[in-house]
């Protein structure tokens, strides 16, 4: 549909937004299973780190590591990940580490007082050496 | 009534205002954050961390008007009209799904509380407070409407 008056009309095949938004990748460091994620964790991202933390859970791996050095968005799906993910660790008596280097979605991180909730590393160096 | 699949992605981008139109679709959250944050950049005065608080604050009224449309099982579009100043961005979302009322989501407890763990859903409203210097939603029969404002730093800092 053209409208008059416009300064610039765009038009966007559905192609356009459709593709990977969210790549996660698992290692294990001695007893830690660290996620490697990139991407935007947002609606679309974030249930598929859900479903990669939930299959390490239910394989019986229950300290990790959730590296989102790759990350460049986050928003509340994101954040209840994360939430969730602590949650479900703690209860079986296992352990989460974040990796946040990214300022922007530090930033968010903090503006929610999660960085009260648990600690915001700044690598995997950093976060393997604390443990 | 168009569906998603006649009408993709509609933008209309007039001096001070864009208005962007997308099927209920999560798989649209991004290019509405894109777009938004394309716009907003245009003003010089509107600093980067703001343009960020912008984005997310933009991308949770969209999802929000996503599952409302999800829910009602409506093929209607959501709406996006951002209005740019010098000082200050406005966004209005507006959808057509099941209507809300802000005062059903439950406060936050604090972040030493255990219960602190129980909220891995619903913080999209908390988000948006906390990141828009104004937010107001308001439900209706003619649907739902988000709107959210964000200063520039220097606005913010003005007594």
């Amino acid at each position: 549909m053209l409208r008059q008056g416009c300064d610039r009309i765009t038009w966007l095949s559905s192609d356009t937004v459709t593709g990977v938004q969210i790549v996660v990748q698992a290692h294990i460091e001695g007893d830690w299973t660290v996620f490697t994620v990139a991407g935007e964790l947002d609606v679309v991202g974030a249930p598929k780190l859900r479903q990669s933390v939930m299959d390490a859970v239910k394989d019986g791996r229950h300290c990790l590591v959730l590296d989102l050095s790759g990350v460049d968005f986050i928003d509340s799906f994101g954040i209840g990940v994360i939430v969730g993910a602590l949650k479900r660790v703690r209860l079986l008596d296992g352990d989460l580490r974040v990796i946040v280097p990214e300022p922007r979605v530090r930033r968010v991180l903090e503006v929610c007082d999660l960085d009260r909730v648990f600690t915001l590393h700044r690598s995997l160096a950093d976060a393997l050496e604390t443990i | 009534m168009a569906t998603a699949e006649q009408e993709p992605v509609e933008i209309e981008f007039r001096p001070g205002q864009l208005v962007l139109e997308i099927p209920a679709r999560t798989e649209f959250v991004s290019l509405v954050r894109v777009v938004v944050a394309a716009a907003a950049e245009l003003e010089p005065d509107m600093e980067n961390d703001r343009i960020d608080d912008l984005r997310i604050a933009v991308s949770e009224a969209t999802t929000n008007a996503i599952e409302a449309h999800g829910l009602s099982g409506s093929f209607d579009r959501i709406r996006i009209q951002c209005n740019l100043a010098d000082d200050e961005i406005s966004v209005v979302v507006h959808d057509e799904g099941v209507g809300f009322d802000p005062a059903t989501v439950p406060d936050l407890p604090e972040p030493e509380s255990p219960d602190r763990l129980e909220h891995e859903s619903g913080l999209g409203v908390h988000l948006m407070q906390l990141l828009a210097d104004e937010s107001e939603i308001s439900s209706g029969e003619d649907g739902t409407d988000v709107t959210l404002v964000v200063y520039s730093s220097k606005r913010r800092r003005r007594p």
